[in-house]
């Protein structure tokens, strides 16, 4: 029999009320144990609750029970709202683990069962653990459009769409000469597949904003050494109304921190200095900078406001010009399109709400479908498949079949229904206790 | 009679044939049991053999040495590759069949089979010993054995329905075999119920001709089996009538007298073969539907009508029949009707078609759920080869979903059961393109040389065959050329320098091994069968290798194997649906548990991780 699984579902204990879930067979039975009744599904009943074992009330708190499928697991489940203390709630799993096939939940366990249990596709289980990890609001915003089955309603329709071109290509081959199948299909065929291209790379084009609302709007600060990067972010780490964290990026040259601003998370990473150098730790530095304006979506690129700087191109990011130490001038240099002293503090306002404007212009918008690099691969691969299939549909009806089933497979494995099994174990193992 | 046997097969159809006969090519010492010796080889519905799907596993029982292709090459008198302008892979050959000589050309091969022996007898019980097969009791007496493969069709408490009325019967005129339902039920397994049609037959001579459309043989038919040189009766041609609007109304009107319709009926009758009842039910925005007129015969005048399978009562049906273009003044040989039968469900067997709760007991065809003879035929045919094993204290021999249409189906019904009638698709392969009509001996005769099932004389015909597809796949591979040279054959590639061989250029739509020839004359000396053959090879080249690619990962889950005896209920974190769902198939492999419906990829995840645990405890010792 599965184990009954309990947990705290609520914050750090020494609070106001606590959330004990309690999911499994024996759910009913405990209510039955501990609250001396089974109640109606759904209702909130005032009760005191007993430990089993010797009668002696533990807290007076609410009960509702859920009956299975309709409960977040979709099995049956129980919740004790009591209060937010550590003796009640040791008090409480201590006689929850002593019953009959009990135990404490293992992390992530509760949206794993109901993961198994078909109520959550795998997207809206990752935008559950984005949500839970949201600190801007923009991050809440898409997670929660995620959590609530965005993709996964649109995978859905997707898999509509290929399964009514399946369906006529299948009888096409399979039926072609029973006289009663349907004739000439292909066009209809075609028509569903462009549908179905289109609403692909209609989701492809707007991936990238999904994972940068996610995991930030990447700025680097790049310029020349001692052009005044470090003492920046020096100066944007103390101005503390806007920072989420600080913490040392991959390599110990490469610093980031991570802002709201206006509702966006931005992450401003500080690297080495750019020079022509024969040292070979330097030279290593200067790599791993490189990297880091490779793969930012704004480089902040700082030179002194006393120098003249040449203009340098990075790929394919935005740029801003950055004067620094302008305390020392009274006029922007030409080159610039911002000056700034960390001394005198002007002008970091302004490059604060430069940054911002930039974010918003990159990140704003109704929330994307697809909001992780997982799903960006799933739907990408989907589409490269699809875009054979469609080459292939003049003769090569066979082959066209073979190409929709591996986009099918994409489909599915997008939603979590097939062959994902290292990627199921990375992304419950994102949840805490009780979720 | 006290007799003793290796293997007792029960029934004389298309799975009986196949199974008695391949038990005993493996050497076992076999008795094929039937009601009636004159009835061997009948084909009690429609006169045709193949089909797509169906025509792959008429290749693949040839490939193994089987007799369904060979008999239809004797019998048939219109032979068709279906799909002919699709690619290799979706072609599917058929022919209609003489009725009586493909009776005929079966019962001869039976009659002088060696290790075969015909016992005429109705069987009656099954005896069983300590859990184990024993042997059967039969009108005949009783026979020891520790191997029984039953093919009853539908004879097992078969009722036939025409209209309102009720016939107890397996087949038109044939007594059902309701004792040994009887005892089956007594070994405690689960009958279903389910049900198939036939449509009425026609005279021909009273049909007129000239109004219909006529639907050619092929001009160049292709045979069934890999040993055929060609095709031996006159090729004749089928016609073509279409359903009226005033036939629908006859059939409308007079819906509540199918038994189908009225509730007499409950067992759940094929999708895709509908009865005319249904079609006009469930399509009823369509004016008119198909009917093929397909000849039972050369000197018969018996017409087939295809697509017009029917309960009604016989009065509707004949008024309905006269309707239709052509038939106006027809005269009806015998009505046509529905028959329910029992089944076993399948997901009681083991992927050897033994089953799990009687060893020694096999089952194959319409008794485990399957429609149509090829069905029946390769479950014949490996239930025998099976149960000759068994006998002869072998490990069972299966067939996988990489190797052949055999291995889907059987992994179909043992995996996911059935709730119509299983019918063959190509749709159903997920390795289509690499399993082919034209392959069919490349991916099974092999097996059969190994397990002994195959003679001589296809193993050393299959063995040249192979060697002068090596020779050329090796010399089209020699010839390399580059984009300017290609260029100058006429084969317009793009010129990125790369040298391509003469068989991968053959992957190309407009590149043929015709065009090929032409420009380098020295091919021209390759015979037509095996330049098909390479050049299918070569078009699906790329896709053949990417599913290659899918084939052995899958084969990693198929290698985890589940002991019998395993327990899903102590499977740590599983939903008790789950394990509820496992424990009724009790699957075999990883890969089958995978396949079963509603099973999940955590649970696959689970389940693996239980397994390996499991097998390290094992070899350790520790269980």
């Amino acid at each position: 029999m599965t184990d009954t699984i309990f947990a705290l579902a609520s914050g750090s204990l020494g609070c106001g009320v606590a959330v004990v879930r309690i999911s499994g067979p024996r759910a009913g039975h405990i209510s039955e144990r501990y609250c001396g009744a089974q109640f109606p599904a759904r209702q909130a009943v005032y009760r005191p609750i007993r430990d089993p074992r010797d009668g002696v009330v533990i807290d007076h708190g609410l009960v509702i029970s859920f009956t299975a499928p309709n409960s977040f697991t979709g099995e049956n489940s129980l919740e004790f709202q009591v209060h937010g203390s550590r003796a009640v709630i040791a008090r409480l799993f201590q006689a929850l683990a002593a019953e009959d096939g009990c135990r404490m939940a293992e992390p992530g366990e509760f949206i794993r069962r109901s993961f198994e249990n078909g109520k959550l596709a795998l997207t809206s289980v990752e935008g559950i653990a984005d949500l839970i990890d949201s600190r801007t609001e923009a991050q809440r915003r898409q997670a929660l459009t995620q959590a609530g089955g965005h993709l996964a309603d649109r995978a859905a329709e997707w898999r509509d769409l290929l399964l009514d071109a399946f369906s006529l290509l299948e009888a096409e081959i399979d039926f072609a000469d029973e006289g009663d199948a349907p004739s000439g299909v292909m066009p209809q065929v075609r028509n569903i597949l462009l549908q179905l291209s289109a609403g692909l790379q209609a989701a492809l084009i707007d991936a990238n904003r999904g994972e940068r609302i996610r995991s930030g709007y990447r700025v680097a600060l790049a310029g020349p050494p001692n052009a005044g990067k470090s003492s920046l972010m020096n100066a944007l780490v103390r101005r503390d109304v806007a920072i989420v964290s600080e913490h040392a990026g991959t390599t110990r040259d490469v610093i980031e921190v991570e802002f709201d601003l206006g509702g966006y998370s931005v992450l401003v990473s500080d690297t080495a200095g750019l020079r022509e150098t024969s040292d070979p730790v330097e030279r290593i530095g200067i790599e791993r900078t490189e990297r880091e304006i490779g793969r930012a979506d704004l480089v902040l690129w700082l030179g002194d406001a006393r120098a003249t700087v040449d203009s340098v191109a990075f790929g394919q990011a935005d740029q801003l010009r950055v004067a620094t130490k302008m305390d020392l001038l009274d006029k922007l240099p030409p080159w610039a399109d911002v000056g700034l002293s960390v001394v005198s503090g002007q002008g970091i306002g302004e490059l604060l709400r430069h940054l911002e404007e930039r974010a918003a212009v990159a990140l704003s918008g109704e929330p994307p479908l697809i909001t992780n690099l997982r799903q960006h691969a799933c739907v990408a691969t989907a589409a490269r498949h699809l875009e054979l299939a469609m080459g292939n549909d003049g003769n090569a009806l066979e082959l066209m079949a073979d190409d929709l089933r591996r986009v099918a497979n994409e489909l599915e494995a997008l939603m979590g229904r097939i062959g994902v099994d290292d990627i199921l174990g990375a992304i419950f193992s994102r949840f805490c206790m009780g979720k | 009679m006290n007799l003793s046997f290796d293997v007792i097969v029960i029934g004389g159809g298309h799975a009986g044939c196949e199974a008695a006969t391949a038990a005993a090519r493996l050497g076992a010492r076999t008795a094929l049991m039937t009601q009636s010796a004159a009835s061997i080889g009948v084909m009690s519905c429609n006169p045709a053999i193949g089909g797509l799907g169906k025509g792959h596993l008429v290749r693949e029982i040839d490939a193994l040495d089987g007799l369904m292709g060979r008999m239809a090459d004797e019998a048939g008198i219109q032979f068709r590759m279906l799909n002919r302008s699709k690619g290799a892979a979706v072609r599917g050959p058929r022919a209609q069949a003489d009725r009586k000589l493909y009776r005929q050309a079966m019962q001869a091969e039976l009659r002088d089979y060696p290790n075969l022996t015909i016992v005429e007898a109705e069987a009656l019980e099954l005896l069983v010993e300590g859990g184990c097969l024993t042997g059967v009791v039969s009108t005949a007496g009783r026979f020891m054995t520790g191997s029984v493969v039953i093919t009853t069709g539908t004879f097992l408490r078969g009722m036939i329905h025409i209209g309102e009325q009720r016939i107890e019967a397996g087949r038109f005129g044939d007594a059902p075999s309701n004792n040994l339902s009887a005892s089956l039920l007594k070994h405690g397994f689960f009958l279903g119920r389910l049900k198939t049609g036939t449509p009425a037959r026609l005279d021909g001579r009273t049909i007129n001709w000239g109004v219909l459309d006529e639907q050619q043989p092929d001009s160049d038919p292709e045979p069934f089996s890999y040993l055929s040189s060609g095709i031996k009766q006159r090729q004749v041609s089928c016609f073509i009538t279409r359903t009226t609007l005033a036939g629908h109304k006859i059939i409308e009107a007079n819906l509540h007298r199918a038994a189908i319709h009225s509730g007499a009926i409950t067992g759940r009758g094929p999708r895709y073969c509908p009865s005319i009842e249904d079609k006009i039910a469930r399509f009823a925005d369509r004016e008119s539907h198909q009917v093929f007129l397909e000849p039972e015969g050369l000197d018969d005048p018996t017409i087939y009508p295809n697509g017009i399978s029917s309960s009604l009562p016989t009065e509707v049906q004949e008024a309905f029949i006269r309707t239709m273009p052509g038939l106006e003044n027809v005269e009806i040989f015998r009505t046509g009707y529905a028959i329910e039968y029992d089944f076993l469900d399948p997901r009681g067997l083991k992927a050897s078609l033994e089953t799990k709760h009687v060893p020694g007991l096999f089952l194959a065809g319409q008794i485990n759920g399957s429609t149509g003879y090829e069905e029946a035929g390769a479950q014949g045919l490996v239930a025998g080869l099976n149960a000759a094993r068994r006998a002869g204290g072998k490990d069972p021999i299966t067939f996988g979903r990489d190797n052949s249409y055999i291995g889907v189906m059987i992994d179909d019904l043992v995996t996911r059961g059935v709730s119509e009638p299983y019918r063959m698709f190509t749709s159903r392969a997920e390795y289509r393109l690499s399993l082919r009509a034209d392959n069919a001996d490349q991916r099974l005769t092999p097996v059969g040389i190994e397990i002994g099932c195959v003679s001589f004389i296809r193993q050393s015909q299959f063995e040249r065959k192979m060697a002068r597809i090596e020779a050329a796949r090796a010399r089209l591979r020699d010839i390399a050329m580059t984009p300017k040279e290609a260029g100058d054959a006429g084969f317009v590639v793009n010129r990125d320098g790369v040298r391509r061989s003469a068989y991968e250029l053959l992957a190309y739509p407009d590149i043929n091994f015709a065009r090929m020839a032409e420009a380098y004359p020295e091919l021209g000396d390759i015979d037509r069968k095996t330049a098909d053959q390479v050049e299918i090879e070569a078009k699906y080249a790329v896709y053949l290798e990417r599913q290659g690619a899918e084939i052995s990962a899958a084969r990693r889950d198929e290698a985890l194997a589940i002991p019998p005896d395993f327990d899903f209920i102590k499977v740590e974190g599983l939903s008790n649906e789950i394990k509820a769902r496992l424990s009724a198939v009790q699957p075999e492999t990883l890969g089958q548990a995978s396949r079963i419906e509603g099973v999940t990829p955590v649970s696959m995840t689970l389940l693996a991780v239980t397994l390996r645990r499991h097998q390290k405890s094992v070899r350790a010792g520790i269980v």
